[in-house]
C-alpha cells in the first residue's frame, strides 16, 4: 500500500443516521487530523450504502488509521485512493 | 431520576395474543400485537438474560412495565454505575452477554463509567437506555441528553432506535456485536414513544450469539512454531484474550510441550496458576523483578491475546531490548499498535493454539530455563508482612488460606488491587476480575455482586480500599436485599493510598489531597445497610473472627486496618523502563 500525503480514503458505508458521528467520533478521539470530507448516498446502488471521502494527514498512523477505521460496524469497506481522480481534486476550487 | 409522566400503559399483553392454530391443525405463525418494551423484553429472554440490573426512570417505564411479567430477575441497583457494574461482573465471570438499564439523562450519565470500564477490558455489556419520545429529541427536553453522543466513544458500536420494528434487528445484532471477534459493550437508546409503539409480530428473530471467527491457516501456525524453535530464550506473554478465548488449557498444554516461561498480564492472570513451573507472574509496572528481568533476556517474545498496555510494557523503547516480537491477536488494529511484529496473525488465538497444539513440536529449553529459574532465585517478590493480618500482603495470604480454588476474587481500584494481583493464588480463567483498563475506582463491591448472582454456589471475595469503596458503597443495600454469599474485605489506611505512594516516591513526600480527615466506619456503614460488619482490629482472636466471617453464609464487610506508609513494591515509574524498578521505600 502506498501512502500519499495526504491520504485518501475512500469509504463505503451504511447510509444510517449516525454513521458520519461514527467516523468523525472515532479520528476525534484518537487524535488523527481530518481536512476534508464529502458524503453523499451512492446513486444506482443499493439504496442503504453511502461513498464517504476522507482526506487525512497521518503519514506514520495511517495503517493503525485504516484498520481502526474498518472496525467500525457500519463502514463496509476502506481504500486508499491517489488524488488524481478523487472528489477533493475537482472540488478544490470550492475551498479557497 | 424517577421523573413519571402520564403516557397510557401499553395494553395488556395477553389481551392481544391472536388466535394460535388454524382450524386444520397445522399450526401457523402467530402474529401478536406487542409494544416495543414488550418486544425488547421477549428477546432478551430469548437471549437467555436471567438477571438485569438498572434503575427505572420516567424514559423507560414502558420498559420495567414490561420487565414485570417476564422471567427475568430485576435486581434494584442503587445508582445506575452500580447496575452497569453489576452487569459487568456477571459478564466477566460467565463470559455471557450482560444486561443493565438505565433511564435518560442522569440515568445514562451514570452509566456510562461501567461502560467505557466495558469498553476498555473487552467485557460483553449491552447498555439499555429509555430516553424522551422522539418528538422532543432536540428541544432540551426534561431529563434529555444525547446518550448516543456520549455512548460512542465507549462502545463497539451503539444505536438510537427509530421504531418498535427496529428493535427486532438492533436487539439480536447488539449481542452478535458484543460476543464476536473482540468483546466489548454496546449501547441501544430507546425512546419513549418506541417502548409504546405496537406492532404485528410474526416472528421473532434469532437470537444473536457469537458469529464464527476468521479461519487460520496452518502456514500461520506453522509460522509461528518456527519463529518460537529457532529462538534460544522464548517467553509467551498471556493475556485476557486467552481468558476471552477459553483457551486456557491449549495455552498450558502449548506453553509446556514448547518448554516457554510465559509472563502474565494483569487481565491475563489465573491462566498459569502462580506455581505452574513456566510462570513468571504479572510483568510491568508492580510485576515480580525476576519477571521483568527475564524479559531484558528474552529473544523472542510471543503476545498471545494482549494489546502491550502501557501499565505492562513500561518505556515502550525500553521493553524487551532484544527481542523481536510476535503477535497474535482477534483485534487486527492492535497489530501494530503499540509494536511492530516481526510475525502477526489476526485470528482467536485459542484457534491458532488448538491448530498449534497438533502441529508443534515437543521441545525442551534447559539452557534458558535455567536462566529464568537462576534470575527467579535471585530477584524474587518479597512479600513483606506476608505473616502478619495487619499488613497487606498477610490480609491477603490469611483470606487465600481460608478458601479454595472456587472462590471468585474481585477488587476496587489502588494498592490494595495490586497487592492482590501479586499475591493473590489464581489458580483458574474468570477467577479473578478486576477493572485493568479503565481503573475504575467503585468496580469492586457492584462486580463483586454481579459474580454472586451469575454464581451463588462459589464465594465472592472483594477486596477494597477505603477510598475505592465509598465510591460504590450504596450497593450494600443491594447486596442485603438478595442475600448474597460475598465478602468485602476492606484495606483500610485512611487515605488515597497509591496516590499517597506516587507523592511519596515522585513529588517529594508532598502529601497533596490524600488522606480522609472524616474517618468513615465501615462496619457501621455496612450494618446500616443491612451488612454485617466486622473490624478485625476489634476482635480478640481476629484470625477466628476472619474464618468466621468468610464461613458463614451472607454478604459481610470486613475491615483490616493497615498503615498508611504501606507501599506496592517493586514499582515502575509511569513513563519508566521496566528493568527500572523501585524496590522499597526512600529513607
Amino acid at each position: 500500500m502506498t501512502v500519499t500525503d495526504p491520504a485518501i480514503l475512500k469509504l463505503t458505508v451504511n447510509n444510517h443516521p449516525g454513521v458520519l458521528s461514527h467516523v468523525a467520533g472515532l479520528f476525534a478521539r484518537r487524535a488523527y487530523n481530518l481536512e476534508g470530507v464529502m458524503v453523499r448516498p451512492v446513486p444506482g446502488g443499493p439504496p442503504h450504502l453511502s461513498r464517504m471521502w476522507l482526506l487525512v494527514n497521518e503519514e506514520d498512523r495511517l495503517q493503525q488509521l485504516i484498520r481502526q477505521t474498518e472496525k467500525l460496524v457500519d463502514v463496509i469497506s476502506v481504500e486508499q485512493h491517489p488524488m488524481k481522480g478523487s472528489v477533493f481534486e475537482s472540488t478544490q476550487q470550492y475551498f479557497t | 431520576m424517577n421523573d413519571t409522566d402520564t403516557l397510557a400503559a401499553p395494553p395488556d399483553h395477553k389481551e392481544s395474543i391472536a388466535p394460535s392454530a388454524s382450524d386444520n391443525g397445522v399450526s401457523e405463525v402467530q402474529s401478536r400485537e406487542l409494544s416495543g418494551a414488550q418486544l425488547l423484553i421477549e428477546m432478551l429472554e430469548r437471549q437467555g438474560i436471567c438477571h438485569i440490573a438498572g434503575v427505572p426512570g420516567g424514559a423507560n417505564l414502558p420498559i420495567y412495565d414490561a420487565l414485570s411479567g417476564s422471567s427475568i430477575k430485576h435486581v434494584l441497583a442503587r445508582h445506575e454505575q452500580g447496575a452497569g457494574f453489576i452487569a459487568q461482573g456477571m459478564a466477566r465471570v460467565t463470559g455471557e452477554a450482560q444486561v443493565c438499564f438505565a433511564s435518560s439523562g442522569p440515568g445514562a450519565t451514570n452509566l456510562v463509567t461501567a461502560v467505557a470500564d466495558a469498553m476498555l477490558d473487552s467485557i460483553p455489556l449491552v447498555a439499555i437506555t429509555g430516553q424522551v419520545p422522539q418528538a422532543m429529541i432536540g428541544t432540551d427536553a426534561f431529563q434529555e441528553i444525547d446518550t448516543f453522543g456520549l455512548m460512542l466513544p465507549i462502545t463497539k458500536h451503539n444505536w438510537l432506535v427509530h421504531s418498535a420494528r427496529e428493535l427486532m434487528e438492533v436487539i439480536p445484532r447488539a449481542f452478535e456485536l458484543a460476543l464476536s471477534g473482540r468483546p466489548g459493550p454496546v449501547s441501544i437508546d430507546i425512546p419513549k414513544d418506541v417502548q409504546n409503539e405496537l406492532i404485528q409480530v410474526d416472528v421473532l428473530p434469532q437470537p444473536g450469539g457469537r458469529l464464527p471467527d476468521p479461519p487460520v491457516l496452518d502456514a500461520e501456525v506453522d509460522a509461528l512454531l518456527a519463529r518460537i524453535s529457532a529462538a534460544k530464550q522464548p517467553v509467551l506473554m498471556i493475556g485476557g484474550g486467552i481468558v476471552y478465548s477459553g483457551a486456557t488449557q491449549e495455552l498450558r498444554e502449548f506453553a509446556e510441550q514448547l518448554d516457554v516461561p510465559a509472563v502474565q498480564t494483569f487481565m491475563g492472570l489465573g491462566v498459569l496458576p502462580a506455581d505452574h513451573r513456566l510462570s513468571l507472574g504479572m510483568l510491568g509496572m508492580h510485576g515480580a523483578p525476576f519477571t521483568n528481568l527475564v524479559l531484558e533476556e528474552c529473544d523472542l517474545l510471543v503476545g498471545l491475546g494482549v494489546r502491550f498496555d502501557d501499565r505492562a510494557t513500561g518505556k515502550v523503547a525500553a521493553f524487551c531490548p532484544q527481542a523481536e516480537i510476535v503477535h497474535v491477536d482477534i483485534d487486527h488494529s492492535e497489530i501494530g499498535k503499540v509494536f511492530k511484529p516481526v510475525l502477526s496473525i489476526t485470528a482467536d488465538v485459542g484457534e491458532v493454539l488448538r491448530m498449534a497444539v497438533e502441529r508443534l513440536q515437543p521441545a525442551t529449553r534447559p539452557q534458558w530455563q535455567s536462566v529464568v529459574q537462576g534470575l527467579k532465585r535471585d530477584h524474587p517478590l518479597q512479600l513483606d508482612g506476608h505473616n502478619d493480618l495487619f499488613r497487606p500482603y498477610g490480609a491477603i495470604k490469611a483470606v487465600a488460606s481460608l478458601l479454595d480454588e472456587r472462590a471468585n476474587v474481585t477488587t476496587d481500584v489502588g494498592q490494595h488491587q495490586m497487592w492482590v494481583a501479586q499475591a493473590y493464588p489464581m489458580v483458574r480463567p474468570r477467577q479473578w476480575i478486576s477493572s485493568g483498563g479503565l481503573g475504575t475506582m467503585g468496580f469492586g463491591l457492584p462486580a463483586a455482586i454481579g459474580m454472586a448472582l451469575a454464581q451463588p454456589d462459589r464465594k465472592c471475595i472483594c477486596f477494597s480500599g477505603d477510598g475505592s469503596l465509598m465510591m460504590n458503597i450504596q450497593e450494600f443495600a443491594t447486596a442485603a436485599e438478595h442475600n448474597l454469599d460475598l465478602k468485602v474485605i476492606i484495606l483500610n489506611n485512611n487515605h488515597l493510598g497509591l496516590v499517597r505512594q506516587q507523592q511519596t516516591l515522585f513529588y517529594r513526600k508532598n502529601l497533596s489531597a490524600v488522606e480522609f480527615e472524616q474517618r468513615t466506619n465501615f462496619p457501621m456503614a455496612a450494618a446500616a445497610m443491612g451488612v454485617k460488619g466486622v473490624d478485625l482490629s476489634e476482635c480478640e482472636d481476629p484470625h477466628d473472627a476472619l474464618r468466621q466471617a468468610l464461613s458463614e453464609h451472607g454478604p459481610c464487610l470486613i475491615n483490616i486496618p493497615i498503615s498508611e506508609t504501606e507501599m506496592v513494591f517493586p514499582m515502575v515509574a509511569p513513563g519508566g523502563a521496566n528493568k527500572d524498578m523501585i524496590t522499597g521505600a526512600p529513607a
